[in-house]
């Protein structure tokens, strides 16, 4: 099939950034939406021109790095599909196709398509951990879970940290990614001595990088490559509230 | 050079305490006056560097991915071994010690393997208080599946995401660390070069992948922890951006490689379908629980596999190996599907593929229990190839995995150079000569929870540190190295792309180096692969300039270490004259195509010394003994 695509190219953080016009001639339904970038980025260095800069790593849909919005959705037309997963069967010949970085305050463009999401990782390290010091923990089966929890559990630590849900969402909030953690650690005993600091640092953290609030539009889950629930950020909410009322000796240790 | 590989005196299952007992220690007050690096966020690097900086260590670590959590241990699918006998099976240490040993076709330390599994216990204890959510039972115990090489069910997993869970529990650990001030993290910064000072790594020299700037940084002691290189092969199951030039750069001062041609080839792979391809996706091994694998029994069958009959099906794991079926090791199923291959027997539209067939299963077990075991690996392999695997058999065919050669290590994980360590997948020591699935979550976590925290102690605290400063010549003479590398693929203004040598040297790699290999195929690699070189040299194109974010340059320099990198695999492969594991020398092996060690002349470890861009490496061994595990035939009939 024959394409066009209308990409955002944008030297670095100080500089303005514009849509720029590339044919994609000859894409075969198998490639994945980043080996036609691949594509067209090789076809670029042979004509000496600068190729398109967008960030990817594992290509198999697990390690988050990937990630543009497609035609004015985040990661593209499929559901809970990573760009890199994203085949180009999904669309067809004549096909005009934008492509831009994620949008949003707390993840500045670095260059093209390319944007920093180092606020996530200052989000965990602000308390979506449970502290457990190498070596001192007991026995793996002295901590019973019911299968239901894990399970619960599990699908919230499905998230795999793209940022589709901030790029979604037109408060730029990050409640689905913090929620996400949130929820892990509240389900399972493991993390119920921190819970309502964990909770409290996170939503305190969330609003200091500069992502907005939550007001249930729902964007965020429709994108989520990982289908990651609304559910809990109802659960983060509660958590949220919770933490409110408990003890305040607790919050302070 | 000296491989002295300093294993403990003493019975097998008494080495390590004995070692832990004997190791210096660095009192808690003194601890934060020592400072590590560690490259690399993955299993081993991020679970390494939170332990280190627990005990009160200053640690950097770094990374080349916009965050530490992306490492590519994140893809690992199918689970984590561990020794617990929570299925009452028969598991205990000695045996999984004593699976891995045999597994890795002898050609492993045995002190090593026996550590591995003595503590692989205490990291599911580790990962489950971390909040890591295993696959349970109604009775809220841990689940076990089963893995190849193994007659008992060991593995923990978290659905197909085991990867993923460990790592981001270790990597919540490493964020505690950081934001705590103990760890400064460094991600979208690539190592480019190691700093040794009167013989003793002091210090890196990093790229900030975003403004171009070269950076040194300057520490008592150095951890790589930064995978393997398999990319070498071009299509693999790695990550895009993984590669050897840690290591490599590491080699060239003065860290030995070890085994380099040691390389696994994982067997249920999705095929290759066209030449755009970038990569190639893993269907994790536990998907052989409950799947049979099967070609047709006459050469040139071209009926859709719904049409071909039972007794024209040729299940031929089971039927060469009936104890182990279609859980035989990963090297012996990899040659297996190749040799069907060969026959013209293959499947699909390059009928280069075998089929991985549910139906049994889904009629034993229903179709919703094969989807709660295995629905997104199904899900995956439907997004890529378009078909549905619970109506027609999956295709898949072996491709490059993982790497059980890298930098040499004795029993503290320190390389040839003095205070350069060596952990997960970067290290050769645990697997020989072919890995058992669930084996490298293992091996990356025992490395940095277990290990490092104990034997870093000991080198910290057996040695003084003179403070470096950055004009030190040394220094001085490493940063400017590393610029004039930059400064002359910068240059390069030829007519091929980096990405389509690469794919070249992939092609000479998988059909000289691959599966198989010979004699006279292994010396037209030597041949071709610093033809390839020199072309890369004058022909290759580098746009962008130095100083901003420029990922056509971050990838020429992997892909010239990857031109080096596999001639020294070749080299290897051509000097090991026997079959062992993942490594078959066509010229020895059985009638029947199975590999045919040569214990007399080959039980070693072969280590490789950089003498120079003039001269040939040199060849260094580390005999092998194996006094608990008796040399003998593998067999998996």
């Amino acid at each position: 099939m024959n394409l066009t695509l209308h990409v955002w190219r944008q030297k670095d953080a100080r500089t303005k950034g514009q849509f720029v016009k590339y044919g994609a001639p000859d894409i075969s339904d198998d490639m994945s939406f980043l080996e036609m970038l691949d594509v067209v980025n090789e076809r670029l260095v042979l004509e000496g021109e600068e190729p398109i800069a967008f960030d990817h790593d594992c290509r198999e849909g697990i390690c988050g790095t990937c990630g543009v919005v497609i035609n004015g959705r985040a990661h593209g037309p499929r559901d809970r599909t990573t760009v890199c997963q994203l085949h180009m069967r999904s669309f067809g010949d004549g096909d005009e196709i934008w492509i831009e970085p994620w949008r949003a305050k707390a993840f500045p463009v670095i260059k093209d398509l390319v944007v920093d999401r180092t606020a996530f990782d200052r989000l965990i390290a602000a308390g979506g951990f449970v502290s457990v010091r190498t070596g001192s923990p007991q026995d793996a089966n002295a901590i019973l879970i019911p299968k239901v929890d894990a399970d619960l559990a599990m699908d919230a630590a499905a998230c795999i940290g793209c940022g589709a849900c901030v790029a979604a969402c037109p408060n730029a909030s990050a409640m689905l990614f913090t929620s996400a953690k949130v929820s892990q650690l509240a389900l399972l005993p493991q993390g119920k001595p921190e819970r309502e600091m964990r909770v409290k640092k996170m939503i305190a953290r969330m609003d200091f990088e500069g992502f907005g609030n939550c007001t249930n539009h729902g964007e965020c889950t429709v994108v989520c490559p990982k289908a990651v629930s609304q559910e809990n950020i109802a659960r983060l909410n509660r958590e949220y509230l919770r933490s409110t009322v408990v003890a305040d000796r607790r919050l302070e240790a | 050079m000296e491989l002295n590989a300093k294993i403990p005196s003493g019975p097998i299952d008494q080495k390590w305490t004995k070692h832990k007992f004997d190791m210096k220690l660095v009192n808690p007050a003194n601890k934060r006056k020592y400072s590590v690096i560690m490259v690399g966020s993955g299993l081993a690097g991020a679970s390494g560097a939170a332990s280190l900086a627990e005990l009160g260590y200053n640690v950097k670590c770094f990374c080349y991915q916009d965050s530490p959590r992306r490492a590519h241990s994140i893809a690992a699918q199918g689970g984590i071994n561990a020794a617990k006998n929570y299925q009452n099976d028969g598991d205990s240490v000695f045996r999984l010690f004593y699976d891995t040993v045999k597994g890795g076709d002898f050609r492993s330390r045995e002190a090593n393997v026996h550590r591995l599994a003595e503590v692989s216990g205490n990291i599911i204890d580790q990962c489950v208080a971390q909040g890591v959510p295993f696959a349970r039972e109604y009775g809220g115990l841990l689940d076990n599946r089963s893995f190849g090489g193994a007659q008992v069910s060991r593995t923990f997993y978290a659905r197909g995401q085991t990867g993923q869970q460990l790592l981001l529990g270790a990597y919540q650990a490493l964020e505690k660390q950081i934001g705590l001030g103990q760890v400064e993290m460094y991600s979208r910064h690539e190592m480019l070069d190691v700093i040794v000072i009167d013989g003793m790594a002091r210090g890196i020299v990093v790229r900030d992948m975003v403004s171009g700037e070269l950076q040194v940084h300057m520490a008592d002691a150095v951890i790589l922890s930064t995978g393997g290189y398999g990319n070498v092969f071009f299509l693999a199951t790695y990550a895009k951006g993984a590669n050897g030039t840690a290591a490599w750069r590491a080699y060239k001062k003065g860290a030995a490689f070890a085994n380099p041609c040691f390389t696994q080839i994982h067997p249920t792979c999705i095929p290759v379908s066209g030449e755009y391809q970038s990569k190639l996706t893993l269907m994790s091994e536990s998907l052989r629980n409950d799947g049979r694998i099967w070609v047709p029994k006459a050469v040139g069958d071209k009926r859709a596999p719904g049409d071909i009959p039972e007794d024209e099906r040729d299940y031929y794991l089971e039927r060469i190996y009936p104890s182990f079926g279609n859980l035989a090791p990963r090297d012996v199923s990899s040659r297996a599907a190749k040799r069907v291959v060969d026959e013209g027997r293959g499947v699909g539209p390059t009928e280069v593929g075998v089929y991985l067939d549910f139906a049994d299963a889904i009629n034993r077990l229903g179709e919703d229990k094969i989807r709660e075991r295995y629905g997104n690996l199904f899900e995956m392999y439907e997004r890529i190839t378009d078909e549905n695997p619970y109506k027609v058999p999956m295709r898949i065919f072996p491709a490059t995995h993982y790497t059980m050669g890298g930098l040499w290590v004795d029993y503290n994980l320190e390389s040839t150079v003095p205070g350069l360590f060596v952990a997960g997948e970067a290290n050769f020591s645990d697997h020989g000569a072919n890995r058992l699935g669930a084996s490298a979550l293992m091996q990356g976590l025992a490395d940095g929870y277990f290990v490092l925290p104990y034997t870093m102690g000991n080198y910290l605290g057996s040695n003084k540190f003179e403070p470096v400063q950055e004009d030190h010549p040394e220094v001085i003479q490493v940063v400017t190295g590393v610029e004039e590398r930059i400064r002359s693929l910068l240059a390069l203004e030829g007519s091929r792309t980096v990405m389509d040598i690469h794919r070249e040297l992939g092609q000479i790699m998988w059909e000289y180096c691959g599966m198989a290999r010979n004699k006279e195929g292994l010396e037209t690699a030597l041949q071709k692969i610093p033809a390839l070189r020199e072309e890369f040299w004058e022909n290759a194109i580098v746009p962008g300039t130095f100083s901003e974010l420029n990922q056509s340059l971050e990838y020429a320099g992997r892909v010239a270490d990857f031109l080096e990198i596999g001639e020294l695999m070749c080299r290897d492969a051509l000097t090991r004259e026997e079959s062992c594991g993942a490594h078959l020398r066509e010229e020895h092996q059985s009638e029947e195509g199975e590999a045919v060690r040569d214990d007399e002349n080959f039980s070693h470890v072969a280590a490789w010394e950089y003498t120079g861009e003039d001269s040939e490496p040199k060849r260094h061994i580390e005999p092998l003994e194996f006094e608990y595990v008796a040399l003998a035939t593998r067999s998996y009939k």
